[in-house]
């Protein structure tokens, strides 16, 4: 169905009796020209760019539990492209423009609203860092401001500016960063890419691959049957070591837990999103009003899709040092998401050295602001065969080859990132 | 999560550091690049019981091996780890 102004009347004047499922809930045929692995916000947005940008229709995504069920529903829905490096300045640009025109594509509202993002600066290393990012931003045709003390004040007037330890000394602003809402996002690209054929089937684990005497992969084994398949693609993230060892692969990755808050609901406070460089926090407000906030992973392997109390405290640590003043506001919720975090802390998209199979990994916890430019680049490689331009760095051999994008410049191991 | 130092006795996790899995062996001098590459970057990643090597800096400053499971975050075993630690107990 199509959403417009009349059909939301409709549906109004009828007393919400008559919606109809957003998205068909299919089941397996025997044949795909392409199984997407995963149905995130990742899976999800391959094929729908699959079908409306590369007229690849004949697509399934099989997801193991339901549509919103993973780290779609645990992440803190903040977007942005302000990175430095190159292969990451491109590619979070690509996503940020897609973000920018997805309700018109989906025909969907993911109430994306650019609030902007401030990173605060607390020392004069840090303001020279910011202001080198920047530069590379602008130089690259993506917005950036570099605020001094002043216009941080006139901004944000409620921080603590007399903390002696971390004073706050300015920022760097993406203006045309801030949130969108994460389950719309995936319900949207579900909408969507029904519509155009793809068949979205829930419930469907799968359990290993179909491989030919040659060895390439041919389908999939899954809790409902077996799936043929010209091509596979897994967007499975947290999972991608387990589902890569079906087909053999080791991966540069570690799973590890992330955990976000919520606070009750509290009055307009937060303009848009803020992060406390001193420490490891970030915070933006939900539209219903509560603080959305998070910090650094736990910082050991879990599958566990829960925290521990070091880091929650440390979190919190976080917020006081920077706004005293929420102290009496409650916690109300609090869960762990399973971040792949790679080497580098940067992603991967490519072939895997397994014939007819393709990965999107290593997100680490970023993988939320990448979802439109993640489909759009794995739906390229996908469809082409070949990188997408702005995903050409992301490789698999990267750190054989002495090619890694290390943007926190923290060196090989996956709980520094 | 709590870990009960061998010599210290139960603790909070925030006096532990994380180093982990602890199954890769450092490759030897005359070790291939695919050795290395194995041992630097590529990790089993397992999901249930592994062996992890953690350090007790908030304690003992003992190197820790810890038997825990990923996917429940249960600890089954806490042993000294290879050298100094396990120096301590003459292991």
């Amino acid at each position: 169905m199509k959403y417009s102004i009349f059909s939301l009347a409709r549906a109004a004047l009828s007393g919400h009796k008559n919606w109809q499922p957003t998205w068909r809930d299919a089941t397996p045929k025997d044949r795909y020209d392409v199984v997407i692995i995963g149905g995130g916000g990742h899976g999800l947005a391959t094929a729908w760019f699959l079908a409306s940008e590369y007229g690849i229709r004949n697509v399934a995504v099989l997801e193991k539990g339901w549509i919103g069920s993973g780290n779609a529903g645990r992440n803190t829905t903040i977007i942005r492209s302000n990175y430095g490096l190159p292969g990451n300045t491109g590619f979070y640009e690509l996503s940020m423009k897609l973000w920018e025109r997805m309700e018109q594509d989906l025909n969907y509202n993911s109430m994306v609203s650019q609030r902007g993002v401030i990173n605060l600066y607390h020392s004069d290393a840090q303001r020279d860092a910011y202001a080198r990012r920047g530069n590379t931003m602008r130089i690259n045709g993506i917005d950036a401001e570099l605020l001094d003390l002043a216009a941080v004040k006139k901004m944000i007037p409620f921080l603590n500016y007399d903390n002696a330890r971390f004073p706050v000394q300015g920022g760097l602003l993406q203006r045309r960063g801030g949130t969108a809402r994460h389950d719309a996002v995936v319900w949207g690209y579900a909408h969507a890419a029904s519509g155009l054929g793809v068949d979205i089937i829930q419930n469907c684990e799968v359990t290993g691959f179909i491989r030919d005497a040659n060895g390439k992969v041919t389908g999939v084994e899954t809790s409902r049957g077996r799936i043929g398949a010209g091509k596979v693609g897994m967007a499975v993230a947290g999972s991608s070591s387990r589902v890569a060892a079906m087909a053999g692969l080791r991966l540069p990755i570690e799973s590890h837990v992330l955990q976000a808050f919520v606070s009750e609901a509290i009055k307009p406070l937060i303009p848009g999103v803020m992060t406390f460089g001193a420490g490891h926090f970030y915070v933006s407000q939900s539209d219903k009003g509560g603080l959305v906030f998070g910090g650094d992973i736990d910082g050991y392997n879990s599958y566990a899709q829960r925290g521990n109390m070091p880091v929650m405290e440390d979190v919190c640590e976080g917020g006081m040092a920077l706004m005293p003043m929420i102290g009496r506001v409650r916690l109300l919720r609090q869960w762990g998401g399973i971040m792949d975090m790679s080497m580098d802390g940067s992603p991967i998209i490519d072939k895997t050295p397994v014939d007819g199979l393709y990965l999107n990994a290593g997100w680490c916890y970023g993988g939320f602001k990448a979802t439109p430019g993640s489909g759009f680049v794995f739906a390229h490689l996908l469809a082409r065969d070949t990188p997408h331009e702005e995903a050409a760095r992301f490789r698999l051999d990267r750190f054989r080859a002495g090619a890694m994008i290390d943007e926190k410049g923290q060196g090989a191991q996956p709980n520094l990132h | 999560m709590r870990i009960v130092c061998p010599f210290c006795g139960e603790r909070e996790l925030g006096e532990f550091t994380y180093l982990g899995d602890a199954k890769p062996v450092r490759p030897t001098a005359g070790a291939s690049e695919d050795e290395v590459f194995d041992y630097v970057y590529l990790r089993d990643n397992i999901a249930g019981v592994m062996s992890e090597n953690w350090y007790h800096g908030g304690g003992c400053r003992a190197w820790l091996k810890v038997t825990r499971n990923t996917l429940t975050h249960e600890i089954s075993a806490v042993e000294p780890a290879a050298g100094a630690g396990a120096a301590k107990v003459g292991a």
